[in-house]
């Protein structure tokens, strides 16, 4: 800690920041541009000028850049000194010099930085008289926007998209007023988090296509705190509403989870909410096989009637539910008839992960995987499994440029003298995965098949184990046993990442295997097991089983948020499907398996609903929906609680928080589950918190076409929050707050005022809470080594995970559906002679109706593996244990269309 | 007491002379009083000197209206121009106060001197864009903000606004 005066103030702050970072903390108001708290600073926007005193007889001064200045003792600053003031009045007014007259037909104006910022220095009128420069727009994909004349250069999207997101396919062009910001010619932006480019450019350059198309600004939204149900990281989002519709997805900060940034696919994959497939009414279905919309209250008293009649009833879970409907389901069925309906891979690992949190290995938060070391992935590809791991991956990796700097004493925040310090020095990162990883341009990558990946893993743990790499146990050219084995116990913090995306639970266990090897040494050890969807952990947790056995018959089964036909071969799901007499299905959107229902009870998705989801790391938070789905479409856990009274159960539970209550008393290891986030009696200064800006409008107006008479706003009985812009939202907890603003910052960087330091936790502790604690070891996995077939070469199918396409919800979407690949297989060339293939040739199953399989040829490819997307149209290959593919001779290739990568597709 | 009753008498006397003084009371409806254009009485939205509506749904007259009684969706054409999906103001609930016109960037919205707008049926009161549109520019005949801004509609190119140059070769190398 360092003594400063700072406008006559005598402060004590953290001399490791710089000026700006202090100031901003200690909450005072200091235009900035370029400075991003994780981009750290260039001094190049000149925006956040201050005055520095020599000594106290100093009465003149200098400005300096307080991004640039670092703490020193007994440093004397001013902020609002008239040197600094009036530079600060002009250097804006140069940035403005070419702005565009465009905020009124801008998507950023409302919330825009530079609007901001432009009023804190007193910048009102433009004196010059010249021309303004003018560009012209690129087409950068489906989701976001480019207006170019609308710069400042602050460089802050080239240094977010090149430097911290490793994107290679946008630059900065030209020179003196002519710099441009762009790509080298019109297409798809590549990096799977452009999306950010939208809040880290100040103004609206880049803007947000998909919030464009039902455009409203930031003060007429109606939003809500929301845990993203994209991957099972759970990262936190503010979920927005207006007229009924879901109009945004935007990043919620929270210094645990994904702090200022999320993926494309959590912040625009969204759209599924306002789908045409959204089922709108409950549905019985007829005796002549005909569906007849049907009054919640008559479906209740039907399905109730079937319930009473049933012998057996089964309840299947899902991973994309909350916790709370999961578990209301298990209670109306009863623990023996509860399955989770998970995948069995996906029900294997979801346990191993489970014992993972109870042990004594740690599993860090992502916030906390960019302190680590040496890292080894095994088999997980994290960019299109768990996409935000992969962007505080690659700024692990930074961990050897920041060593460095340290012994050359710069400060960590002099953003471009640490990059140019350490050039290409990187912390090491392993990369033992089946197909090409977004990660290898910074790891040192090896392409194994999954079988291979596990007993790599198996043997470095071994060799962790016995202090020694018996390099002839596993003598393999493709990977160097040793070298991983000596970073990863040379770190100081080592971290191993796995997860279900090659589906293969002996790879995790391999995985649990090296981390329990290296924490007997090393308390710092981490351990990343990533699943496939938002909830596993919950439904994990609830059920072991996954699915009833087949032939196993039921007079009444219940599908909760569960396409069963994505995770389980056709053929088995035909078979279990003929044994249910009534099938009953709760889903939000139609499906393969909703259309083959009895009964259908239309469900509120994320945005309309509250629920409580576990992330992989086993934090509970609680997701709470931006407004109040329509008609009779209800919360899943709404709907089964109305069944469970309908039978006699959970009389007492009338309120969500009392199911909670409830859950934790059943439950002792979810006990914690109910301080997630505060309940419903949750009070700031007496009052609720508000969902709408306290500037909405239109209240009077917005349904007048249907009447004048407005109608009540509607109530919020099961949470703090209120559907209404009455009631504060400046003191709510981050687990309840709405929206990010505050007076005179109207952009998602008014977090500044509401974090303990800048980039650190919420002033109140960051949202979530995690359950599991434990100290018991882990148990030891021993090898199968079994796997591969005697003789032959088994052609196995590994699925390959893609961030636009793998997810059943998002891919509702049309912006994440038009990015999607279309069907592959990639193999290597000796495969492809096994297979007797070639390029432009496809593979087909010898049985069902499976599109077939184009066939790329790439050297890099594992042999005997046929590498598969993970697509809703190829997921009989997936589910094939043994492969029986072969040449489809019937095939010819689509005219113009294979050359085509989807970077280079045009609008 | 004296006081009390001059008092009295001084007030009957006022009264009395103004039954020779000229009335301010016209005989609407037949006598129209006059109205000056700044008058602010029912709301019209007008069109820019190129007859296309210069509304270009920004939403600061919704935001600025005390009663909220303003709703509006944009939307935007082939071409990138912005403009209003629907647009209704609730007359029920306006008070003619002026703010959206002051709030206003393109002088699309602007009051006019006509208060005759009674009705039986309150729901006849909520006014539509088919209902709130004109043919004119209202009081501001020469202003278009399409002119000024940057973005590109059709018709109008980068470079092509006031006091724009045209637009920047990227690939240029001259210093």
């Amino acid at each position: 800690m360092t003594n400063i005066t700072v406008d006559g103030r005598l402060l004590e702050v953290d001399d490791s920041d710089n000026l700006l970072q202090v100031l901003l903390g200690l909450g005072e108001d200091l235009p900035y541009f370029c400075w991003h708290p994780e981009l750290g600073s260039v001094g190049a926007c000149r925006q956040c000028a201050v005055v520095q005193y020599m000594n106290e007889d100093d009465k003149r001064g200098r400005v300096v850049m307080s991004c640039m200045t670092a703490i020193t003792e007994g440093a004397i600053f001013s902020v609002q000194g008239e040197k600094a003031s009036n530079f600060r009045t002009s250097v804006i007014e140069n940035l403005m010099l070419n702005h565009p007259h465009d905020c009124p037909v801008c998507e950023e104006g409302g919330e825009c930085h530079l609007q901001d910022m432009t009023i804190m220095a007193g910048h009102r009128d433009r004196q010059y008289r010249h021309l303004k420069t003018t560009f012209r727009n690129q087409y950068l994909g489906p989701f976001i926007g480019h207006e170019m004349n609308r710069c400042i250069t602050c460089y802050r999207c080239v240094r977010y998209y090149q430097d911290y997101a490793g994107g290679d396919d946008l630059s900065a062009f030209a020179s003196r007023d002519r710099i441009y910001f762009g790509r080298s010619a019109d297409g798809v932006l590549e990096n799977e988090f452009a999306g950010n480019l939208v809040e880290v450019c100040p103004t609206g350059v880049f803007t947000d296509k998909i919030l464009s198309a039902h455009y409203t600004r930031k003060w007429d939204l109606q939003s809500a705190p929301a845990v993203c149900t994209g991957c099972s990281l759970g990262c936190n989002i503010t979920v927005s509403e207006r007229y009924g519709q879901l109009r945004r997805i935007h990043n919620r900060y929270n210094g645990e989870v994904n702090g200022y940034f999320l993926c494309d696919r959590g912040r625009f994959g969204a759209e599924y909410v306002n789908s045409d497939d959204r089922i709108p009414y409950c549905g019985i279905r007829n005796t002549d096989g005909i569906y007849e919309a049907n009054s919640a209250k008559n479906t209740l008293v039907h399905v109730g009637a079937l319930l009473r009649d049933a012998k057996t009833i089964i309840g299947i879970g899902s991973p994309r539910a909350s916790l709370e409907a999961n578990f209301v389901l298990r209670t109306l069925v009863g623990e023996d008839n509860f399955y989770s309906g998970l995948s069995g891979p996906e029900a294997e690992i979801g346990s191993l992960l489970l014992s993972v949190l109870k042990s004594n290995i740690k599993t860090p938060s992502l916030a906390q995987v960019e302190d680590f070391d040496a890292i080894l992935i095994l088999g997980e590809d994290t960019t299109n499994h768990a996409p935000r791991l992969a962007l505080s991956l690659r700024q692990a990796v930074r961990n050897e440029a920041k060593n460095l700097a340290r012994d050359a004493r710069i400060p960590l925040w002099a953003d471009a003298a640490v990059r140019k310090l350490a050039q290409d020095a990187r912390s090491p990162m392993f990369i033992l995965t089946s197909s090409d990883d977004r990660l290898d341009d910074v790891g040192i990558p090896s392409r194994l098949n999954p079988d291979d990946i596990a007993l790599a893993g198996f043997s470095i743990a071994e060799a962790i184990n016995s202090h020694a790499a018996n390099d002839d146990a596993d003598n393999d050219s493709r990977i160097n046993i040793a070298s991983i084995v000596e970073a990863l116990t040379n770190a100081s913090k080592p971290l191993i990442v796995t997860g279900s995306s090659s589906s293969s639970p002996e790879i995790v266990k391999a995985a649990i295997n090296v981390a329990n090897a290296l924490a007997k040494h090393n308390d710092n050890t981490g351990l990343i097991i990533c699943t496939d969807e938002a909830n596993t952990l919950a439904v994990v947790s609830l059920g072991e089983k996954s699915l009833p056995e087949a032939g196993a018959a039921a007079d009444v089964a219940i599908v909760l948020e569960n396409d069963l036909f994505q995770r389980f071969a056709d053929a088995a799901m035909e078979d279990w499907l003929e044994h249910v007499t009534n099938l009953i299905v709760i889903d939000s959107l139609d499906n393969s398996l909703s259309s083959r229902s009895d009964v259908v009870l239309p469900a509120a998705t994320f945005a309309e609903a509250q629920g409580t989801y576990i992330n992989n790391e086993g934090r509970a938070q609680r997701s709470f929906g931006a407004f109040k789905p329509k008609g009779d479409i209800a919360p899943s856990w709404d709907w089964l609680l109305r069944l469970c009274h309908g039978q006699d159960l959970l009389q007492d539970v009338q309120h969500i928080d009392e199911l909670l209550r409830t859950i934790a008393e059943i439950l002792p290891e979810l006990a914690l589950i109910v301080n997630a986030a505060p309940d419903a009696g949750f009070r700031d200064h007496g009052q609720k918190i508000a969902r709408m800006t306290h500037r909405q409008s239109g209240r009077t107006a917005m349904l007048a076409d249907v009447s004048v008479h407005e109608p009540k706003q509607p109530e919020d009985d099961n949470s703090a929050l209120t559907y209404s812009m009455e009631g504060a939202n400046q003191a709510a907890p981050g687990s309840l707050r709405a929206f990010t603003w505050s007076p005179g910052w109207n952009s998602n960087q008014s977090i500044n005022k509401f974090q303990d330091e800048i980039s650190g936790h919420l002033q109140d502790g960051d949202p979530g809470i995690k359950l599991f604690t434990g100290s018991s070891a882990v148990a030891h996995f021993v090898s199968d080594k079994s796997g591969p077939g005697s003789g032959n070469i088994r052609i196995r199918v590994v699925p390959r995970w893609h961030i636009f396409g793998s997810d059943e919800l998002s891919n509702k979407s049309q912006a994440i559906r038009s990015l999607a690949p279309s069907p592959y297989a990639l193999l290597n060339p000796n495969t492809a002679e096994n297979l007797n293939v070639q390029t432009g040739d496809a593979l087909k199953l010898d049985s069902g109706d499976a599109p077939s399989l184009p066939v790329s040829i790439e050297d890099n490819v594992p042999d005997g593996c046929v590498i598969c997307p993970v697509l809703e149209t190829t997921r009989a290959y997936l589910h094939l244990s043994d492969g029986v593919l072969s040449k489809d001779d019937d095939w010819t290739a689509p005219d113009g269309q294979e050359d085509v990568i989807v970077s280079d597709r045009r609008p | 007491m004296i006081e009390a009753i001059i008092s009295q008498i001084r007030t009957l006397w006022t009264v009395f002379l103004h039954s020779f003084s000229r009335p301010e009371t016209v005989q609407y409806p037949e006598q129209m009083p006059y109205l000056a254009p700044r008058y602010r009485g029912r709301i019209i939205l007008t069109r820019d000197p190129d007859g296309v509506e210069r509304c270009v749904a920004c939403n600061l007259c919704a935001v600025a209206c005390p009663v909220d009684c303003i709703a509006l969706q944009k939307t935007e054409d082939e071409d990138g121009r912005w403009y209003p999906e629907f647009f209704r103001i609730n007359f029920s609930r306006c008070i003619m106060c002026g703010f959206c016109e002051e709030a206003c960037p393109t002088y699309a919205i602007q009051l006019t001197p006509d208060f005759e707008m009674c009705e039986y049926d309150r729901q006849n009161m909520v006014y539509e864009k088919e209902h709130l549109l004109i043919d004119g520019p209202g009081k501001y005949p020469d202003y278009s903000f399409y002119r000024v801004a940057g973005k590109t509609i059709g018709g109008k190119d980068k470079g092509e606004a006031e006091n724009e140059a045209p637009p920047v070769d990227v690939k240029s190398l001259l210093p």
